[in-house]
């Protein structure tokens, strides 16, 4: 609860003071704050309540013992940071270099897969030819798919007598371990998140005018240069936000290899299962250890792409306005700054 | 303004397209033919599974034969609460994507514009909580909704997906605010605008893409939520339809209950695709036509 | 400025509105520590009126007729059901969720048999004296004990389950068998002969279920029981690393290993292996009760109709043994109305109920003398050879970490059978984990 306190102190406070004038630059921190505070709420209300709550719950164990009847000892006990040492030793610590070498290969390769599968997709929605709308609705189709069903639906193309290997014209027991576990949880992700990036990629696409591409087009500029020189940096920074969020998710990745292979099989199991486990095994401390390591790891990985990528994504505020954004960042400047590209915005129309 | 640019778009892509050679006016088209296979294909399936007979599940044919929707009369039969599972969804999922454009935009908006201290911070701290494993705030949740007496209720559920939903509307959008040149409200304000108006007028519908992308991603989030929704309800009134296809059930006890789940994943599927395709086309007929002067 | 006055007046109107949410919650959600639980205590069935089941759907919606019947007669003590998802996993986590928020959205849980020990170790269930459960004497003894921990009741077993050997009777015949095998050697020699037959070419000879779930605990604890082995002896303690066990466990590496196990089978799980079975895949399948009448379906879908029989499950020497399946009624802890659910789990257990109930679900009955009864034996061929499995039928390892038990069962049995670890040294490794998790 703490760390939202301040965020919510602030606004508490105004309506004593409504009437009073200030000066834009004085008063917006205030603003600011007030404009933020639903959303800082709700996220502390529901995440960072429950985030605070396992971290604390990361330092006790209970239920280990029994006593003489036989019932489990009530109370947790503080164990300091043994849960998270426990983690990396021996047979334990095994399990968890091999859950965290499955996330980490699940999320560079599918998420590098989804982006150019994504931008693929969001390049042909953006065209116009006839029947637009078909393309752009089955391309939707495997995200609006509730992921437990889809989960049960990849489980059923790769039976061991399902579609899969009919097609195929082999006998590969896919939920077996080995590669072709990790080829088929690879396969079902992208299949169903592509089209995510595909959105939200073509909605920054939406924005890019008209004319951008027509002055590539006098210059003789190819295919292949416009799209790398201009389209991609235009939708940059849609497309670092897509990118951001399911490296996001993709560390998280549970319910696929989960429903899909199966839990306990090394060749899929990810931090997410692991955490799962022990909470399912109500060996809560460790479960919430696990959880928080997942976070940190979360977080490195989030911090060092935006740093290295993505610095404009949350880059302060436009450089040229009076007073703020002094540290503003240098590659992001001339793309806001091109002519007409909100203009574009609204000429794109819907999402989709 | 927005019609100016539409127009000429469309003519340069017909113009392009005849000046290019057969290589190159084909080559897209098989693009988007293999793209539209491989989203359709899965679902393809899908759909032919729901409307086998539930004996011919197994069935590798390409085609049901025979034809039968006994899966789908199997998915809203009176005791499963399909129906009512489907509007506790509607409700769920169309609250959090209202609540979430709102209380989003205002935070983009503020993100993106008025300068002040700690904003990395705060955009931080908002993608933050999406870093956190969901199967892990469950319990703490459950206990904290319990204390107060949240359980079978609508919030318990809208609440946790208005937070899982927040970060990528905040981030999303203050990235579509940020490439709108500032200029923009300036001049709205120049004629006579509140700043309130030159907001909901000029900037909203200019960021219409985002928007409205946003508000779809999280539909279809908050649409196909089901950890929350499970932990949180135990009365059938209230549960949404996810939930309730989890309770399925075969006719024996070991057999899975494949047809009628796919049944019912056609049935959440495919009103939300269209739906969303229909909102789309209003959407930009809207712009063009009112034009967004 | 009104730029900023404007937003201010609704901006601060959202923002004390939330506030006074977020006070709420922190004032009621500040007790987030501990898992203390009320109740656990033996006998304290107290206080009457409306109670709820917490079950996973019963697939023939049968369940509901059975609460009417008790509704009718119980107008102020009605029971509500709160249907839980199909799958058994995510059945037992919402109750262990609901006990650990100390909830009392569940009054009586519908509990697999494996649970019990966990269940009454956390005290998330109440101990029920054996006096409160008058008919506890006519169900079948093998049955009661999954209910039991450290020889206390906390559930009464309402529906059961055990193992059987569905073989192809048509090809059996054919090749001049006349009885079902009893031992390992019998069936495989059975098979030989028969797939000598052409019509049985390229046919698989047995499958269990070998996928990595529980069912995979099942079937090693079968084949370990049925060579005369245990996984965990009288005592309680971890007794996996015995010749007896090892001899268990090489008939199924064997089986994988010379064929006579489809190479699939480790994919299979009871549907998987039921399906390979009705389609003519193979010659024996070790399966519940529940088979029978999809593959004596004579719709079309099983090819396998009439030309099968059912035995109780081989062994090495003898007769195999079957690991115990079904359901025991628990009272939660944090239930309100202890005595209203002591009596409906009673009626539930009445020889009128269970017979209802088997005529409707064909779920096996835990009553030992409607097994007896000559209308049901004619609409279920298969009882006289379940209750012979169910009656000689071991229970699973009963222990409080029954997940990282039989979690770790699945890893040898599964490494084993794969051929990635060798049965003694996966057997070996088990016994110390084994030792490891059951030494309190």
């Amino acid at each position: 609860m703490t760390a939202t306190a301040p965020v919510a102190e602030r606004p508490a406070k105004e309506p004593k003071q409504p009437k009073r004038q200030q000066r834009f630059n004085e008063g917006t921190g205030r603003l600011a704050a007030m404009l933020l505070s639903p959303t800082m709420l709700v996220l502390g209300l529901v995440v960072l309540f429950p985030i605070i709550s396992a971290l604390r719950e990361s330092l006790y164990t209970s239920g280990t013992k029994l006593d003489e009847n036989g019932f489990i000892v009530k109370g947790s006990t503080f164990v300091g940071l043994q849960n998270y040492t426990d983690i990396f030793k021996g047979e334990i610590g095994d399990r968890f270099w091999n859950a965290f070498y499955n996330t980490t290969f699940f999320t560079v390769i599918c998420v590098v897969l989804e982006t150019v599968l994504g931008v693929v997709m969001a390049l042909i929605m953006h065209k116009a030819f006839k029947g637009r709308g078909v393309v752009r609705a089955s391309i939707l189709v495997p995200w609006a798919i509730p992921t437990v069903i889809s989960a049960l639906l990849w489980k059923w193309i790769f039976q061991a007598d399902g579609i899969a290997n009919d097609l195929l014209g082999t006998q590969i027991l896919w939920s077996t371990e080995g590669w072709q576990s990790k080829m088929s949880v690879i396969l079902a992700d992208t299949w169903k998140t592509a089209p995510f990036i595909g959105l939200l990629v073509l909605a920054g696409l939406q924005t890019i005018p008209a004319e951008v591409y027509e002055a590539a087009k006098v210059d003789g500029a190819s295919v292949w240069k416009t799209f790398t020189r201009i389209t991609l940096p235009l939708v940059k920074p849609a497309l670092l936000v897509a990118v951001l969020f399911r490296i996001l998710d993709t560390l998280r990745i549970f319910d696929l290899p989960f429903v899909l292979v199966g839990p306990h099989k090394d060749s899929v199991e990810t931090l997410s299962m692991l955490a799962y486990d022990e909470a399912f095994n109500t060996r809560y401390g460790p479960a919430a250890a696990y959880a928080t390591v997942l976070f940190v790891y979360v977080a490195v990985v989030a911090y060092a792409f935006v740093k290295i990528l993505g610095a404009d994504v949350i880059g302060e505020a436009r450089a040229k306005k009076p007073g703020g954004g002094g540290k503003g960042r240098r590659k992001k400047r001339e793309i806001e700054e091109a002519p007409g590209v909100a203009m574009g915005a609204a000429a794109g129309g819907g999402g989709v | 303004m927005a019609t100016a640019t539409a127009a000429p778009r469309e003519d340069l892509a017909k113009v392009r397209a005849a000046e290019v050679g057969p290589l190159r006016r084909w080559a897209p088209l098989i693009g988007v033919v293999l793209i539209v296979l491989y989203c359709l294909a899965p679902f393809y399936w899908m759909v032919v599974s729901a409307f086998r007979r539930p004996a011919d599940q197994f069935s590798n044919k390409v085609i049901p034969a025979p034809f039968s929707i006994q899966n789908f009369k199997d998915v809203f039969s009176g005791s499963n609460g399909f129906g009512r599972g489907l509007l506790n969804s509607l409700i769920v999922a169309g609250t959090v994507t209202i609540l979430t454009l709102v209380i989003g935009l205002i935070a983009a908006y503020t993100l993106a514009r008025l300068d002040f201290k700690f904003k990395n911070v705060v955009l931080a701290i908002i993608i933050t909580t999406s870093m956190f494993p969901g199967i892990s705030l469950v319990v703490p949740l459950l206990k904290l909704f319990v204390d107060i007496k949240w359980i079978n209720t609508y919030q318990a559920m809208i609440v946790p997906s208005l937070s899982f939903a927040l970060p990528l509307a905040v981030w999303n959008l203050t990235a579509f605010f940020r490439q709108m040149p500032q200029e923009l409200e300036q001049a709205a304000m120049v004629d006579g605008c509140t700043p309130a108006q030159a907001f909901r007028k000029v900037i909203i519908p200019l960021a219409a893409p985002g928007v409205f992308t946003t508000a779809i991603i999280t539909f279809i989030a908050a649409w196909n939520e089901f950890l929350i929704a499970l932990s949180m309800t135990n009365k059938k009134s209230i549960q949404t339809a996810n939930v309730i296809i989890s309770q399925f059930t075969g006719t024996t006890g070991r057999d899975q209950p494949f047809g009628s789940q796919m049944a019912a994943g056609v049935v959440v599927t495919i009103p939300l695709v269209i739906a969303v395709l229909l909102f789309q086309r209003r959407i930009v007929a809207g712009l063009t036509a009112g034009g967004v002067k | 400025m009104r730029f900023e006055r404007s937003h201010t007046r609704k901006a601060a109107v959202v923002a004390v509105a939330s506030s006074l949410v977020l006070l709420a919650s922190a004032c009621g959600g500040g007790d987030d520590g501990g898992s203390s639980n009320g109740g656990g205590s033996a006998g304290a069935l107290e206080g009457r009126g409306p109670i709820t089941l917490a079950s996973g759907k019963d697939t023939s919606g049968n369940l509901q007729n059975q609460l009417n019947a008790w509704n009718a007669s119980h107008p102020n003590e009605k029971v509500e059901l709160k249907e839980l998802p199909e799958d058994a996993d995510a059945q037992r986590q919402q109750m262990v969720q609901n006990a650990q928020a100390n909830s009392d959205a569940y009054s009586v849980l519908v509990m697999d048999v494996v649970w019990t020990s966990e269940f009454a170790a956390n005290q998330w269930i109440t101990q029920i004296p054996e006096d409160k459960v008058p008919d506890l004497g006519k169900l079948i003894p093998a049955t009661v004990e999954t209910a039991k921990y450290r020889d206390k009741l906390y559930g009464v077993p309402i529906t059961s389950d055990g193992g059987l050997l569905y073989y192809r009777k048509d090809l059996l015949t054919k090749a001049g068998i006349t009885d079902a095998p009893k031992t390992w050697a019998d069936m495989v020699a059975a098979c030989q002969k028969v797939q000598a037959l052409p019509e049985a070419k390229g046919m698989g000879c047995y499958s269990g279920q070998f996928e990595k779930y529980e069912g995979l605990t099942v079937n090693f604890a079968e084949a370990v029981n049925s060579a005369g082995g245990s996984i965990v002896d009288k005592d309680g303690k971890p007794s996996v690393n015995t010749p007896e066990a090892k001899a268990g466990l090489d008939e199924l590496v064997n089986g994988f290993k010379t064929g006579a196990i489809p190479k699939a089978a480790i994919t299979y799980k009871e549907e998987e292996s039921r399906r390979a079975f009705q389609e003519g895949k193979l010659v024996f399948l070790r399966n519940w009760p529940y088979v029978y009448a999809k593959a004596a379906a004579t719709d079309g879908t099983s090819k396998v109709a009439g030309k099968f029989g059912v035995a109780p499950l081989p062994g090495k020497d003898g007769p195999g043994v079957s690991s115990l399946g079904g359901h025991d009624y628990a009272i939660a802890s944090s239930a309100k109305n202890k005595a209203t659910a002591i009596d409906f789990i009673n009626f539930m257990a009445s020889e009128a109920r269970q017979k209802a109930n088997i005529e409707k679900t064909s779920q096996a009955p835990t009553w030992a003398s409607l097994y007896d009864d000559a209308a049901l034996n004619k609409q279920f061929p298969y009882l006289a050879p379940l209750k012979a499995s169910i009656e000689k039928a071991q229970p699973r390892p009963r222990v409080v970490k029954y997940g990282d038990v039989t979690a770790a069962i699945q890893q040898a049995a599964y490494d084993a059978l794969n051929g990635k670890v060798a049965p003694d040294k996966a057997l070996a490794d088990l016994q110390t984990k084994l030792q490891s998790l059951i030494t309190q």
